[in-house]
């Protein structure tokens, strides 16, 4: 008989209010396997701030605040230190938050957290465009994408924000990116981060059926595909930025194959697939330039 | 013990004497001395507590929500830029009935850049739900803070403790320092018992629709009226401890008083020098000074003021539209008790040094005024 690799615990119940293959809710059931019962979630507004149920309900087992919306990383900052002023040093305090919330509007205060290393573990699940409100462009949509504020005949055309490298900027002890297609390695990296002090960072590329225009069957397939065709890799930042790990240890697919079930893409002609996907692969080709160079230099002692 | 302290120094001393656990803030001037002097006071070991220094005002107020939603007693101060900067976090606090106190150095608001006293800032603020309290010493500045600590526990809401920019914050005054032990009778630990507890998990505020949202906001307006009886009550319990007691309102010669001015803040003080300088002249006058603004203390004011012949409202701010704040809401105190004139002047905007001088003019203006008048009566503005 195997080992299960996926933790039997379940802290979210069923009765949640997400639309139907919400990556999101797939990105908290298994965060909160790998954190269990001594965590207690910030939530800003996003998605989540609905997904959890109204009041007096809640879909999760462990407390939650909800806080204003960029507020997430500094609210669960606050939290930390009330907590430790109470003799309570064991609790991991998670601020989970949408892109919307950490590439935007809460990305000030988010950056003051990390400054100041305070112990956290800061959650962006990244659905790419603010869907709660109902699909309007964030500075995570990515280059080419439909959303509400980005009528297909006015998409988006500036990339998107590359909060990994800001986040890497701030020296923090841990960074990773994750996607809900991969259980086993996002529960292994949120096990990780719980046993580091100070601020980390995990970046969750949850898949949106609503915003994306996707069927909802196809949340984790999307999830994979992000994933092997280069689009969001898969990474870790150890060693206070200084050191890169990219997985590479797949079978590559073509951004074209990512994004043809994806209706926020669809009124890209050819010759615009085949800009962006060149870009697709400059983008890693250049991460990987990068973890070669960062692993050819010591790092540094403090 | 009693030591020369400027007002900044005497809210720092009475964070240190209340056993504050979480502190978070940001620099503003004319505020910044409170928490340069909280920064060394936690950095020794005189304050036990953890002391978040944040990148805005509107993170130290979301710092101070999560460590008192954590079970935490914490304390932020601010000023002017800084408080409105703060807003959705206060109204955040309110909402999550949380114990928060906050200190407010009373400062001008900008356009055009001034660092000098007006209450604009903390009267822009008066709807939230944040009980406001406005000192006149520095010995009420220090002493408000572990009575503020203890209102806010007892019915779960934030207090903003305020004082006059430089009049209050950068004079130095003599001030009997509160000690830690002593306090402790006074002010128990705070040990909540509706905390963020992963033994006993619960979601706070989240999503409520119209069957619930209505409920929660009345409590709030139970929590404030309940507040008057515990302001009292904890003034009073503040007196039997050391001595100097505290209360809503402060009256002052008004008893046979033919006309009152009605003050806040250290306006206060120099009126009541006014006053008695125009009592030796035979004039009966007197002075009742507001210091507690919410929840308004409707029964003492009325109670003061439905006993004199006219009442003069002075306000360091304006309400643009409307005159000055305190002028309105002590018209609303006295709807339909009396028949009295009820005339409003602004004066000292922006720091303008409201001397001895300016309020005997307003005083000598108020006698001869008749009746209230439709413009708003400026004092001492180049027209």
């Amino acid at each position: 008989m195997r080992e299960a690799r996926i933790p039997t615990e379940e802290l979210m119940g069923s009765g949640h209010l997400a639309c139907q293959g919400c990556g999101a809710t797939i990105a908290m059931r298994f965060a909160l396997k790998a954190l269990g019962s001594k965590t207690i979630l910030v939530i800003p507004a996003c998605c989540w701030a609905v997904i959890d149920g109204t009041f007096p309900h809640s879909a999760v087992d462990v407390p939650i605040f909800h806080t204003a919306f960029e507020t997430a990383a500094v609210t669960a900052a606050g939290v930390k230190a009330g907590l430790e002023m109470r003799g309570d040093f064991e609790t991991t305090v998670v601020a989970w938050a949408g892109d919307g919330g950490t590439f935007d509007i809460g990305l000030q205060a988010l950056s003051g957290t990390a400054e100041r290393n305070d112990d956290i573990i800061y959650v962006c699940y990244d659905n790419e465009a603010y869907m709660n409100t109902g699909i309007q462009r964030s500075s995570s949509t990515p280059v080419g994408a439909w959303t509400t504020t980005t009528p297909v005949t006015n998409y988006k055309t500036r990339p998107k924000k590359n909060m990994i490298d800001i986040m890497a900027a701030h020296a923090i002890p841990y960074i990773a990116t994750a996607s809900v297609a991969y259980p086993e390695d996002l529960i292994r990296k949120f096990k990780k981060a719980k046993a580091i002090k100070g601020t980390k960072y995990i970046q969750i590329l949850a898949p949106c059926p609503t915003g994306w225009k996707l069927s909802p069957e196809l949340t984790i397939w999307a999830g994979r595909k992000a994933v092997t065709s280069k689009v969001y890799p898969m990474l870790e930042i150890t060693e206070n930025g200084n050191k890169l790990t990219v997985w590479k240890d797949f079978e590559a697919t073509s951004f074209k194959e990512y994004i043809k079930p994806q209706g926020r893409f669809r009124h890209l002609k050819e010759n615009e697939i085949e800009k962006i996907g060149k870009d697709v692969e400059s983008s890693w080709q250049r991460l990987l330039a990068r973890e070669k160079m960062l692993a050819s230099i010591p790092g540094l002692e403090a | 013990m009693k030591k020369v302290v400027m007002g900044n120094h005497a809210v720092s001393y009475g964070v240190r004497a209340s056993e504050v656990k979480v502190i978070s803030a940001y620099p503003v001037t004319p505020q910044t001395h409170i928490v340069e002097l909280l920064s060394e006071l936690v950095a020794n070991g005189e304050i036990d507590a953890k002391f978040i220094k944040v990148e805005s005002e509107h993170s130290a107020m979301a710092a101070c929500v999560g460590a008192s939603a954590a079970g935490s007693r914490t304390f932020t101060a601010t000023s002017s830029q800084g408080l409105l900067l703060m807003t959705e976090m206060l109204h955040w606090a309110v909402g999550a009935r949380l114990p928060i106190v906050l200190t407010n150095v009373n400062r001008a608001i900008g356009p055009p850049w001034s660092i000098w006293t007006d209450q604009n800032d903390s009267l822009s603020m008066r709807d939230v739900g944040w009980i406001q309290i406005y000192c006149e010493s520095n010995q009420e500045t220090q002493d408000a803070i572990p009575q503020a600590f203890k209102i806010a526990e007892e019915i779960n809401l934030p207090v903003m403790l305020v004082l006059d920019a430089f009049f209050l914050s950068h004079t130095y005054e003599i001030v009997d320092l509160l000690e830690t032990e002593q306090v402790r009778d006074f002010l128990p630990p705070y040990n909540p018992e509706i905390k963020l507890d992963t033994n006993d998990p619960h979601s706070f505020g989240n999503l409520s629709g119209p069957d619930y949202y209505m409920e929660l906001r009345y409590m709030i307006e139970e929590a404030m009226n309940d507040a008057r009886g515990v302001i009292k009550r904890v003034g009073k319990e503040f007196g039997e401890h050391f001595g100097r007691y505290y209360d809503m309102v402060v009256p002052y010669r008004c008893d046979d008083a033919d006309l009152i001015l009605v003050t806040s803040g250290t306006v206060a003080s120099t009126t009541r020098a006014v006053i008695d300088e125009m009592r030796d002249e035979g004039i009966k006058i007197g002075a009742l000074k507001i210091r507690v603004l919410r929840p308004f203390p409707f029964k003492e004011v009325s109670d003061i003021l439905c006993s004199t012949k006219k009442v003069a409202v002075l306000d360091r701010n304006i309400s643009f539209g409307n005159h000055g704040v305190f002028f309105q809401e002590v018209k609303s105190a006295l709807y339909g008790k009396t028949d009295i004139p009820i005339i409003g002047y602004i004066l000292g905007l922006g720091g303008r040094d409201v001397t001895p001088k300016v309020i005997r003019e307003v005083a000598d203006k108020a006698i001869k005024d008749k009746n209230p008048e439709p413009y708003i009566n400026w004092i001492g503005v180049k027209r």
